[in-house]
């Protein structure tokens, strides 16, 4: 089974490295970029467990571990 | 009276942070290591700036969950003493002990360069020795030193004065001109509610005598000695 985890920082939360990559893209050209944000994608294999089970343990790593809730927030899926 | 020094994979400040307890303060102080399950019979415990866990993830984000981390927040829960510089303090926020968290600088620079900040409260264990508005002139050495919360947090950290040391200008006359990183209301150090557990980004252990430019810094060590004084002076 693989799952897919995507963290990314709060919109209430200064975010410089979007910025930064905002700038550059529109230092660039691409003048239709009006926003940019910076988050982070994990992929995790996992074994011997039921979707159900994959489910919640996905819960709890999300948002004990792979993000911290008082600046990111957090969404996954199961996608196999 | 012991200090205690944690040392985890990456801990780059954890000999100067002995040094400045066992050299220029004269105290008993002992490495820590991270996998340790106890703290070693500690009176007061410091985690050393650092780059632990080589900052994987998120800054103190693996550190937290090391073995010794569990000891430390008995210990911290329990009352006892606990000081965490740079790296430290972002392990603090990530384990919980201390509220918010330290977000890349504003200007997305490392920054290592002296900064002065001003002693904003001085009823603590941290800060006891210090005189209010005593401005300390120490180095930052970090990416991730912008310090962040939700409002409803920052309100109370202003209301409970948990925020104990400010980023100014060698001078102390302009608050916002002495911010390095961007730092929310000029956040250099904070303590908890009970106030027995610290962070700061500065390095009070690389500002503790003369040859190193600035002795500001020793006046967090010495506040913590004299509190451990004063702590065992009661019970004797």
């Amino acid at each position: 089974m693989k799952a897919h985890v995507w963290v990314m920082p709060k919109t209430t939360v200064l975010d410089p490295q979007g910025q930064t990559i905002h700038h550059a893209l529109s230092s660039l050209g691409f003048a239709a970029v009006k926003n940019v944000r910076q988050g982070k994608f994990f992929v995790l294999d996992l074994e011997g467990m039921t979707r159900d089970d994959a489910q919640k343990q996905l819960e709890r790593i999300a948002r004990d571990v792979l993000a911290n809730p008082v600046i990111e927030e957090y969404r996954f899926e199961i996608v196999e | 009276m012991k200090f205690g020094v944690v040392v985890f994979p990456g801990s780059n400040c954890d000999h100067d942070a002995f040094y400045a307890i066992s050299s220029v303060l004269n105290q008993p102080v002992e490495f820590i290591w991270h996998q340790s399950e106890n703290l070693a019979g500690c009176d007061a415990v410091i985690l050393p700036g650092g780059f632990s866990y080589g900052d994987y993830l998120r800054t103190g984000a693996i550190a937290r969950f090391s073995p010794v981390m569990k000891s430390v927040e008995k210990f911290a829960n329990a009352g006892g003493l606990v000081l965490g510089i740079c790296n430290g303090f972002q392990i603090l926020c990530e384990a919980g002990l201390l509220p918010g968290a330290l977000i890349r600088n504003s200007g997305l620079r490392f920054i290592c360069r002296p900064v002065h900040f001003r002693v904003a409260q001085t009823d603590t264990p941290f800060t006891c020795a210090a005189q209010k508005g005593q401005i300390i002139q120490a180095p930052i050495a970090h990416s991730d030193g912008c310090y962040t919360c939700d409002p409803a947090t920052l309100a109370g950290l202003e209301s409970n004065r948990q925020v104990i040391f400010r980023y100014t200008t060698p001078d102390g006359t302009n608050d916002a001109a002495g911010n390095p990183n961007g730092a929310m209301n000029n956040i250099a150090g904070i303590c908890n509610r009970a106030r027995n557990v610290a962070g700061l980004m500065p390095h009070p252990e690389r500002a503790v005598e003369a040859a190193l430019d600035s002795a500001d810094g020793l006046v967090i060590f010495r506040s913590l000695v004299e509190t451990l004084l004063g702590a065992a002076k009661a019970t004797a």
